[in-house]
């Protein structure tokens, strides 16, 4: 199976990797598990009191388009709010990606990711 | 001939349940491919004869998936009107997930570690961790597949959501081992 260009760009040279203290209140963090592949990803958010997203790291293990997928998504939430990054969808995360059928759930766990990231946020508060 | 109606278990004519004597089902194994064995219709006609490769896929079928403890648990949720979901629904138990985070950290760091005895024992080790592990899940599989609450069967599914995970940590812990061999 061929990797597009931009999930080989995401996947050598990912964006955002490492990770924020989770006990920081600004910091939310998301954990998920794709269990048909076994990947985990964590996915954390630095939101500022006006509830905009002003920071993203993300720590992966899985497959390429795993990969590629949370580091894409830590670019795209920045400057949002959570409302906006709530609305990410794993369909424009594989369109972006050009993920084949068989990786699209690799999309769903960086979009569970950011929901679960919100879940926490709000929890903390 | 006439067992397509038969589930899995009762073609292998065993109680549904989780715990299965592998040794005792492959000698069952064996005889159903003697008794459905296609050169024995070789002699009835075509129809037969077609008839007998199907049954014996079937019984092929049956033996793969109840030897293999995680098929075995998906069959028996499949039966029970359980879909696991495994592509499109994301396990959330952030407890979980976090100790799945440690032993990946962990495997990370002894595959970076000079081979020697230290690396061997931290292996054994985290072989030990994660069987010790795995033969808990399978544990609690044992009652919470034939159990008639839709609940207990809600989280024998979480249980085999969770098993692929630990296989998942088996087989990168064997490829581990096969780089350092």
């Amino acid at each position: 199976m061929a990797y597009s260009e931009k999930v080989i760009d995401h996947y050598e040279n990912p964006r955002n990797v490492g990770s924020f203290d989770k006990n920081d209140p600004s910091i939310a963090t998301g954990m998920v598990g794709a269990p048909a592949c076994g990947d985990v990803m964590k996915l954390q958010l630095k939101i500022n009191d006006n509830g905009i997203i002003e920071d993203a790291k993300f720590k992966t293990y899985g497959c390429g388009s795993a990969i590629a997928s949370s580091s894409l998504v830590t670019e795209w939430v920045k400057g949002k709010t959570i409302e906006q990054a709530g609305e990410i969808t794993n369909t424009t995360i594989s369109e972006e990606l050009a993920l084949p059928p068989v990786k699209i759930h690799c999309s769903i766990l960086a979009e569970d990711a950011i929901k679960a990231a919100i879940e926490d946020y709000k929890s903390k508060r | 001939m006439g067992f397509t109606s038969l589930n899995y278990f009762e073609l292998f004519n065993l109680s549904f349940q989780f715990d299965v004597d592998v040794e005792a089902i492959a000698g069952t194994y064996r005889d159903l491919q003697r008794a459905v064995h296609p050169d024995k219709f070789a002699h009835q006609g075509e129809r037969q004869k077609l008839l007998a490769v199907q049954k014996s896929a079937e019984v092929n079928d049956a033996y793969q998936t109840l030897k293999n403890p995680l098929l075995r648990a998906l069959y028996m949720l499949a039966e029970q009107g359980v879909d696991i979901q495994l592509e499109q629904k994301t396990l959330q138990d952030p407890i979980f997930l976090m100790q799945q985070m440690e032993f990946r950290e962990q495997l990370e760091d002894i595959s970076q570690m000079d081979e020697g005895d230290e690396q061997d024992q931290l292996i054994a080790s985290f072989e030990n961790s994660i069987k010790r592990l795995t033969a808990d899940y399978y544990c609690q599989l044992g009652t919470l597949l034939v159990s008639s609450c839709k609940v207990s069967l809600e989280n024998a599914a979480i249980v085999v959501r969770k098993l692929k995970f630990m296989n998942k940590l088996s087989d990168e812990l064997e490829r581990l081992e096969e780089t350092i061999l």
